[in-house]
């Protein structure tokens, strides 16, 4: 089984940002697409592109929705393919909730549930795992805690069964807390030799300050992940583990009432409890354009993110703002990607993205740039920020509608893939429906509207800046600029001092 | 599971694979051409993955930047990728939609000179010196990439060589080594063409003799140069990179079976007990249980000619170094051989692979693919179907013949990273700092 597949040298990088940007994005179920052209005429001249029919329905596969009495939301969907399932287990609340001090709770929480339970001990959790057939996986983000089971359908009860063990009864043992802690600081020490990581700490801090959640790591400081006691995390799981406060989504070959069937079995003695709301977080705009120059002495490349704040999940203006972004550089079509790269040369991808969360998240754009046009990128950045202010030509509006339209589709190919759309409309309360009107939605997005969210977030005049490089080479290039005002930090000013080797 | 598979051929020679099923109204559009950077001649290393860059250029009847254009308007993805062996191609887009893809795949294979020109060249040239630097230079530990593959075949061998390419062979590349590439590997009867998913298989046929029946034949193209290698590196090998990385790193290799003989699925078995998921010896022993690594994995290259590489590939705890680390692999390598492997230990290894089976097959994206390299590999696509078989039929014995035989200490290469020692660090630098730059 090679795994370089992964790795092998491709055409663009920006089908791999655009999974990114998508994530988060509309996907459709529509039952009534809508008709982009007319049938096709017999052709035979082949140096013009075909004409084409009407774009394939989709049929909504059926979502059914249980709630058990202890308060746990099952929702399942059915998708006969093949013999599989995916099943998500989502407690509502992730990294947002964790203590100031104490950023990566939530996340060592997570990464402990498969480490052991009262009855298993982590290398049992995985030998299941492989004689089964079935991987498992737990992850936070910001406002969610995910177990996720990918699994046969022959294998289904002692999949569902082992979940609910590592949901139900994790051991927390000091041990392998110890063992837990130390991988994730070593993987932090890592995290130094790397530009784009270093950059998107720095940006993240920058955009939203220490006191905000999102300016500090989901995965922790060394610091916190150095002081974080068995007891803080118990108390978080007690806290937040909570049936009232979690959805158990299944899709793949299964039936409902058999899934419900089950899940009754498995969690219906889950003790629900009163779960607190964990507030909204605010932050100011900036007053002017600052830019962070972090020094890594001779790289190759800088690491560049340019932006600011966004908007949350539940914002009026998803849509256009959806629109606006692929448009700028949300594909590989996109003004920023076609500029930076495919005119200038300076980079191998350019891109951009609004990270929509319960609260406004950042809004970036970012590339790797060659070293010796770290200045020359900025001034373009610059100006495809500034132009997207203006009205946006017709025919590139339509382009890029179809764009979002017509690929929406894809994310409902596999099991994993409508797991994941639904589980974004699980954890935003966004109706359940979403997909069906997704189409129209896009489709009604105007050059005004898209004008209106350029001009309301996107404010060039006051921007965050980080670029992560060779700040001997960079420096004066950037400084002449005149941006704002210029700040120069070194790796240790963004990640901290290094640990003592032990 | 079994995909359905039909299979024809052009008079051009253009061998295609089509694999039907209606799960969700998208099809995907896969072409390998066999050419890779194996193919390349001496000073033109990276050539294959630029001319690759080049065919998103435009050709005779598409502009420059309507390739990618065409295919997003219609709500499709697309990429490409270069690898030692093969160039692919492919497209997945919402089913109506299929004709465009293949429109646009015929006219590059066919009619893709005319829209070259100097400029488009330097800037993909410039573009993929940024490949380069993102992927490798700029990343830590990044050229094992390059380096591995050196360290593993022979200076003269055809996989020896740099698949990004150096910046000097990079910056000689011309119009010209465009124009005899391209006629010499982008023909039809180099290509296999893949189609899966929603369509119609009557009128793909139709479709594709359209847009591809009047491409050509090519005049052939010139042999590889000699693929042939000894079953074993005879010798141990061993090179070391200081990088601007905080923790050490080994990269070791094994010579190993080619992709698709019997052996090979006993090797691939093999690399799964080593290395694949958490449940894996070398996982077991050195992350969870002595804590020496902070990672490890097995892998195979996957190589259907010359000589395959199974590869262990270790991140070092902090504070351990180097040497430390490859003694607890050679040593969990050597209990391997001596004592072979268990009929549990390999009934779970299958069972991860086979699972891993199933879930490569639930795109039409990666059918496709896998379609195209079982037919450019061994001209038979249906061997997709025979994977699950052949890994069922590895047994302890034949993992532990393969284990004698190649995992001995005559056929290791290693290749390890280590921090770079500062130059003339400053004296208030924190002794922790070292390998920072």
């Amino acid at each position: 089984m090679s795994r370089n597949s992964e790795h092998r040298f491709k055409a663009s990088i920006v089908g791999l940002a655009m999974s990114a940007v998508t994530a988060c994005g509309p996907a459709i179920v529509t039952t009534s697409p809508p008709v982009i052209t007319a049938p096709p005429p017999p052709t035979l001249d082949l140096t013009i592109p075909p004409l084409l029919g009407p774009p394939p329905t989709l049929l909504v596969p059926p979502i059914v929705t249980r709630v058990l009495p202890n308060g746990l939301r099952i929702v399942v969907v059915e998708h006969h393919e093949l013999p599989l399932a995916d099943i998500l287990l989502e407690v509502r609340t992730g990294g947002e909730a964790d203590p100031a001090s104490k950023p990566g709770t939530a996340s060592l929480v997570a990464s402990l549930l498969p480490e052991g339970t009262s009855t298993r001990n982590a290398l049992q959790i995985g030998d299941q795992q492989a004689l089964l057939g079935i991987s498992l996986n737990a992850n936070s983000g910001w406002e969610q805690s995910t177990v996720a089971i990918h699994t046969p359908t022959a294998q289904i009860d002692s999949a569902l069964g082992l979940l609910a063990d590592v949901i139900l009864n994790p051991a927390f043992s000091s041990a392998d807390l110890d063992r837990v802690r130390k991988a994730r600081l070593t993987a932090l020490q890592q995290q130094r030799d790397r530009g784009p990581s270093i950059a998107d700490r720095a940006f993240a801090t920058a955009v939203f300050g220490a006191n905000n959640p999102y300016g500090r790591p989901l995965a922790g400081t060394e610091a916190s992940l150095a002081s974080l006691t068995r007891d803080e995390l118990t108390r978080f799981y007690s806290t937040f583990f909570r049936p009232n406060n979690s959805i158990l989504l299944v899709v793949g070959d299964v039936h409902p009432d058999e899934i419900e069937r089950r899940a009754r079995m498995l969690f219906g003695a889950w003790a629900n409890g009163d779960v607190p709301v964990v507030a909204t977080n605010t932050v100011s705009a900036p007053k002017g354009t600052t830019v962070i120059i972090v020094d890594k002495a001779g790289a190759a490349q800088s690491s560049v993110r340019i932006g600011g704040i966004g908007a949350p999940r539940s914002t009026k203006d998803y849509f256009a703002l959806q629109v606006m972004n692929t448009l700028l550089g949300g594909s590989f079509g996109s003004r920023l990607n076609q500029n930076l790269r495919e005119t200038h040369a300076f980079t191998y991808g350019a891109s951009s993205n609004f990270s929509y969360r319960r609260s406004p998240g950042p809004y970036t754009a970012a590339a790797e740039i060659v070293s010796a046009k770290t200045d020359s990128a900025l001034i373009q950045f610059i100006k495809e920020l500034r132009a997207i202010r203006d009205t946006v030509p017709a025919a590139e509006l339509e382009r890029t509608k179809r764009y979002l339209q017509l690929g929406l589709p894809q994310r409902f190919e596999t099991t994993g893939g409508i797991a994941g759309q639904l589980l974004q409309l699980l954890t935003y309360d966004i109706p359940l429906d979403f997909y069906n009107t997704a189409v129209q939605n896009i489709g009604a997005v105007t050059q005004s509207d898209v004008q209106r969210v350029a001009r309301e977030y996107i404010d060039p005049t006051r921007l965050t800046l980080v670029v992560v490089g060779d700040r001997k080479s960079i420096e004066p290039g950037i400084r002449a600029l005149g941006l704002g005002e210029v700040v120069i930090h070194d790796v240790r000013d963004v990640l901290g001092e290094p640990p003592t080797p032990r | 599971m079994r995909i359905p598979i039909d299979t024809f051929q052009l008079p051009n020679g253009l061998f295609v694979v089509l694999s039907e099923d209606h799960t969700a109204p998208i099809a995907a559009v896969n072409l390998w051409y066999h050419v890779g950077s194996a193919n390349e001649r001496h000073g033109r290393t990276g050539f294959a993955h630029l001319f690759e860059h080049m065919l998103f250029q435009g050709s005779a009847n598409v502009g420059a930047n309507e390739h990618f254009e065409l295919v997003q308007r219609a709500g499709g993805t697309l990429n490409g990728s270069t690898w030692l062996d093969r160039t692919n191609y492919y497209e997945t887009v919402p089913s109506n939609q299929l004709e465009l893809a293949l429109w646009l795949e015929a006219n590059r294979m066919g009619y893709l000179l005319p829209a070259m020109t100097q400029q488009k060249l330097d800037t993909q040239r410039d573009v993929v010196q940024n490949e380069r630097r993102w992927s490798m230079d700029n990343q830590p530990y990044g050229t094992w990439w390059e380096r591995l593959p050196a360290l593993c075949y022979p200076s003269e061998h055809p996989f020896h060589h740099s698949l990004i390419g150096s910046m000097t062979d990079l910056d000689a590349a011309s119009l010209d080594d465009i124009a005899q590439f391209f006629s010499t590997y982008y023909t039809p009867d180099n290509a296999v063409l893949s189609i899966a998913g929603d369509f119609d298989p009557g009128e793909a046929r139709v479709m594709i003799a359209k847009h591809f029946g009047a491409i050509p034949r090519g005049a052939g193209k010139p042999p590889l140069g000699d693929m042939f290698l000894p079953p074993m590196f005879g010798g141990a090998k061993r090179e070391i990179v200081p990088d601007d990385v905080m923790l050490p790193r080994l990269f070791l290799a094994f010579r190993s079976p080619v992709f698709g003989t019997d052996e090979y699925y006993a090797a691939s078995v093999c690399s799964a007990i080593l290395g694949l998921r958490k449940g894996s010896r070398l996982y077991r022993t050195l992350v969870r249980e002595l804590q020496i690594a902070a990672n490890v994995v097995a892998f195979t290259y996957d190589l259907a000619k010359g000589g395959d590489l199974l590869v262990v590939d270790a991140t070092a705890r902090p504070g351990l170094e180097i040497e430390q680390l490859e003694e607890a692999v050679g040593t969990q390598i050597d209990r391997l051989v001596v004592d072979g492997v268990s009929t549990e230990e390999v009934a779970r290894a299958l069972t991860l692979i086979e699972t891993d089976l199933v879930v490569s097959l639930q795109s039409a994206g990666d059918r496709a693919d896998k379609l195209s390299m079982f037919a450019t590999y061994f001209g038979d696509p249906t061997l997709v179907n025979v994977q699950a078989e052949r890994y069922r039929a590895v047994t302890p014995e034949r993992v532990n013949t393969f284990a004698r035989a190649h995992l001995t200490k005559d056929n290791r290469a290693s290749l390890v990273y280590v921090p770079r020692e500062p130059v003339a660090a400053p004296l208030q630098d924190d002794v922790a700092m070292a390998g920072v730059p």
